[in-house]
């Protein structure tokens, strides 16, 4: 009895946190895909919603076709069976159509996947490379050399940075700027995910994988490391700072000389306060 | 002399004889032994996702934190055995459990029964296939115990093994072993696969044509056809592995002009006809429920063969689906999303034609059909979301996050296993020779429906909110519904624990069984032999009209 309530106040406590969804990083009991940031995660929910209203009726079709045969066709209810095994028109209805459903799936579904592989001309370029276990970056239009990018341990949190999610350096880029990001690894496969940007790319030792982004609202991203990369792998996180261009200007400036510039650092954080403490009053 | 060839014929071993079991080129011992077999493993295979889901119920290290102890007196360990336990769970359920349990079960006991012959082809062959699977599973188990990587015992890289992890990532003994319990597991199934195919073209009772065989054993046929054109594959894929750790090669190294990325196209040229290894015997076994207490024959018999054919060719040339975050051309993905979006239509055909063998039927929801009916609804909900990952532009977000978990779980845990259930159910009473409990099995199917849809349901919402596979632990905003993933597990065990009511009730109140407990529409010929069948049938061929 105890278990029961305790599962029905989960449930309860829970509900209210589906009426918020987070940006740039998961929300507890949250149903859907993380809210869109980018042009290509726009158009991966625009067409993840067909394919939604597509698999989800097909599904309760079956479901009611069986409900049906169950109550109809009982033994009680249908005492004689019929004998009938084959109908040609029915089975010729039943490949056209799934064809034609997936015809028009196909429709949709190229057009994104070309979206997604052909880069833009890039204002920029990031080049990570994936370690056993953290992520290294690398400015190289910028002159910033590679800085290690670790998870904040438990401990160390500081308010507002998520468990698990948080890094000591993260990547900063500016906001509507098209940026190619190069992937490689330097031990064993990685993969640099960012669910929000909807990229997700291998990190392949000896080969460079190419994708972009081009964030359209300011704001902080978490992603994870999504290629089993051995013992530390649930723990080296991605975080994307996406700011002002006059703010990341002045933080390439700072990084350029040194990357681990704890100036940088503090021009970031009191940035990042500064804009949820504007978003906290607009809320109001 | 006749009389004396009789008398020697009738002679079936004891059941306690060694010599039996261990010597036995008996295709309905061994089938046995297959079925007992996939049970222990099972076990196994079960009990580590118990520890999966006690790990992920709530954020932090519950188990992997070499603190907590199970039972008071060993520890499981850190981060890397959660990693060994993922990898072993899955390679145990595929080649220890579901291959098993259909092909060298199901297989080996019906497939002869069903067309009418003696036995199988290669008696003595069928006996080393069984064998060679316990020792397989011996090297598969000594892995564990033997240093994988820096970190510690046992290799975590996942069942499907890619380098560099399997290779520098992993430089202890533990992944030699695991490569080698691989390969023998494979031989056992080549040979297992040979057998079959002779058996199936040449053994055939006299007027059935391939036109007129049953579903089961088709599905038994196409299976095995992508077992000894698949394997052969990994098993180089595994040798190049071995080489490349142990001889100084270098297939997969960069530094040495190789790619792992093609070991990744070796894998999944195997590994994709893998799961439908797994499933095609499935589909046959549901086949003979469904037509069987509907008390109809089964709508469209040639559409359903040739769908399960159809699907099987398919198999062979969509592989690289599983790898569309590689960095493959974008045409190359283009095509291999069209492929894969075509396996749609068969299986459509598959599902269709079974809900129209139900219709205008007379059924009788007995044991066997509840499963077979949760079977076609679960199946269905696990391809419509195979449809959805099949499009690589979406793939994007999806793959390796636990959408991808919940939707190959949703066609195995809750199909490939589901059928297991349906198949035992339908054939217990044949094997066994005594009558089960059906109260028992019908809670039994009720855990396990209500279990299985708590634990992988909500997995579907995780992964598109983004929680990445292979996970220890886990970021805070996924915390709510993998709770209830493992509440459902808990289910799903209770139902567990019922099976083995139902196995142990049964063997000890030993209720005599009938040659064929489901009347008119079961018209295979196995339920044309008693319960249990004799120790050889068919000494005189059936003649099919």
């Amino acid at each position: 009895m105890r278990f029961l309530t305790a599962l029905a106040l989960t449930a309860i406590t829970s509900a209210s946190a589906f009426a918020t969804p987070l940006v740039g990083q998961p929300t507890d009991g949250g149903l859907g895909l993380q809210p869109a940031a980018t042009p290509i995660m726009e158009r991966v929910h625009a067409f993840h919603d067909i394919l939604l209203w597509i698999i989800v009726p097909i599904t309760l079709f079956v479901m009611g076709l069986l409900a049906w045969i169950i109550i109809k066709y009982r033994a009680k209810a249908n005492p004689t069976p019929a004998k009938f095994s084959h109908n040609t028109t029915l089975e010729v209805i039943w490949t056209a159509i799934p064809v034609a459903i997936l015809i028009f799936i196909a429709v949709f579904s190229f057009p994104l996947l070309y979206f997604q592989d052909e880069i833009p001309e890039a204002d920029m370029t990031i080049k990570a490379t994936g370690y056993q276990w953290y992520w290294g970056y690398e400015y190289p239009d910028h002159g910033v050399e590679e800085y290690a990018s670790t998870m904040v341990a438990e401990a160390d949190l500081r308010e507002g940075q998520p468990r698990n999610l948080a890094v000591d350096q993260p990547i900063v880029v500016p906001v509507n700027t098209t940026v190619r990001l190069q992937v490689v690894a330097a031990d064993v496969i990685h993969n640099w995910a960012m669910p929000a940007f909807g990229t997700k790319m291998d990190a392949i030792p000896g080969r460079i994988n190419e994708t972009w982004f081009r964030v359209e609202q300011e704001g902080t991203y978490y992603g994870q490391c999504s290629e089993l990369c051995g013992v530390r792998h649930s723990f080296m996180p991605i975080e994307v700072h996406v700011v002002s261009q006059d703010v990341f200007d002045r933080w390439i400036a700072m990084v350029s000389e040194d990357p681990y510039s704890a100036d940088a650092y503090q021009l970031i954080a009191e940035n990042t306060a500064a804009r949820d403490t504007r978003l906290a009053q607009l809320d109001q | 002399m006749s009389a004396d060839a009789a008398t020697h014929d009738d002679h079936t071993p004891s059941l306690w004889s060694w010599k039996r079991w261990v010597y036995s080129t008996n295709h309905k011992d061994i089938g046995t032994m297959y079925l007992i077999f996939a049970i222990f493993a099972g076990i196994i295979g079960g009990a580590m996702s118990g520890l999966i889901r006690w790990e992920l119920a709530e954020p932090g290290l519950q188990v992997f934190n070499n603190e907590t102890q199970l039972f008071g007196m060993l520890t499981l360990g850190n981060e890397h055995n959660y990693n060994v336990v993922t990898t072993m769970h899955g390679l145990i359920m595929i080649f220890f459990m579901v291959m098993p349990a259909m092909i060298g079960g199901f297989g080996n006991w019906f497939v002869p029964l069903m067309i009418g012959a003696p036995d199988m082809a290669f008696p003595r062959m069928n006996n080393i296939s069984f064998w060679l699977l316990p020792a397989a599973f011996g090297l598969a188990f000594i892995s564990l115990f033997v240093p994988g990587s820096g970190a510690g015992d046992g290799f975590g890289g996942g069942w499907v093994l890619y380098p560099p992890l399997s290779t520098t990532g992993h430089s202890g003994p533990a992944m030699d072993l695991l490569i080698l319990s691989l390969h023998i597991a494979g031989v056992s199934s080549i040979l297992g696969a040979i057998n079959f195919i002779t058996t199936i073209f040449n053994m055939r009772a006299p007027g059935m044509t391939l036109h007129k065989m049953p579903l089961f054993v088709w599905s038994i046929l196409v299976t095995v056809f992508l077992l000894l054109l698949s394997l052969p594959v990994l098993a180089g894929a595994l040798t190049m592995l071995l080489t490349d750790r142990n001889f100084g090669t270098a297939f997969f190294d960069p530094a040495g002009g190789g790619d792992p990325v093609m070991f990744q196209h070796l894998f999944w040229f195997f590994g994709h006809p893998e799961v439908y290894i797994l499933i095609l015997p499935g589909f046959g076994i549901i086949s003979h429920i469904v037509s069987t207490f509907s008390r109809k024959p089964i709508f469209g018999y040639l559409g359903m063969a040739y769908a399960m054919v159809a699907i099987g060719f398919i198999g062979f040339i969509v592989w690289a689906h599983h790898m569309y975050t590689v960095g493959m051309p974008v045409d190359l993905k283009a095509y291999f999303v069209a492929a894969t979006m075509v396996i749609a239509v068969p299986t459509g055909i598959k599902i269709f034609s079974w809900i129209a063998t139900m219709w205008g039927g007379s059924i009788e929801f007995r044991t066997p059909m509840m499963w077979a009916v949760g079977f076609i609804f679960l199946f269905t909900v696990g391809g419509v979301t195979g449809v959805v990952l099949a499009n690589a532009g979406v793939d994007q977000s999806l793959h390796d996050t636990y959408y991808v978990v919940a939707h190959f779980h949703y066609v195995l845990s809750l199909g490939a296993v589901f059928a297991i259930f349906a198949g035992w159910y339908y054939w217990f009473e044949k094997i066994f020779g005594v009558k089960y409990n059906s109260i028992l099995a019908r809670a039994q199917f009720w855990f396990f429906f209500i279990g299985a849809n708590v634990i992988f349901f909500p997995q579907h919402f995780l992964g598109l909110q983004g929680m990445p596979r292979r996970y220890v632990d886990y970021a805070d905003g996924f915390a709510y519904w993998n709770m209830v993933s493992s509440i459902g597990y808990l289910i799903m065990a209770f139902g567990m624990l019922l099976f083995f009511a139902v196995l142990i009730e049964a063997m000890i109140s030993r209720r005599k069984a009938d040659a064929n407990p489901w009347g008119e529409g079961a018209t295979t010929l196995e339920w044309t032999l008693s319960s249990p069948p004799p120790f050889h049938q068919f000494n005189e061929l059936p003649k099919i009209k």
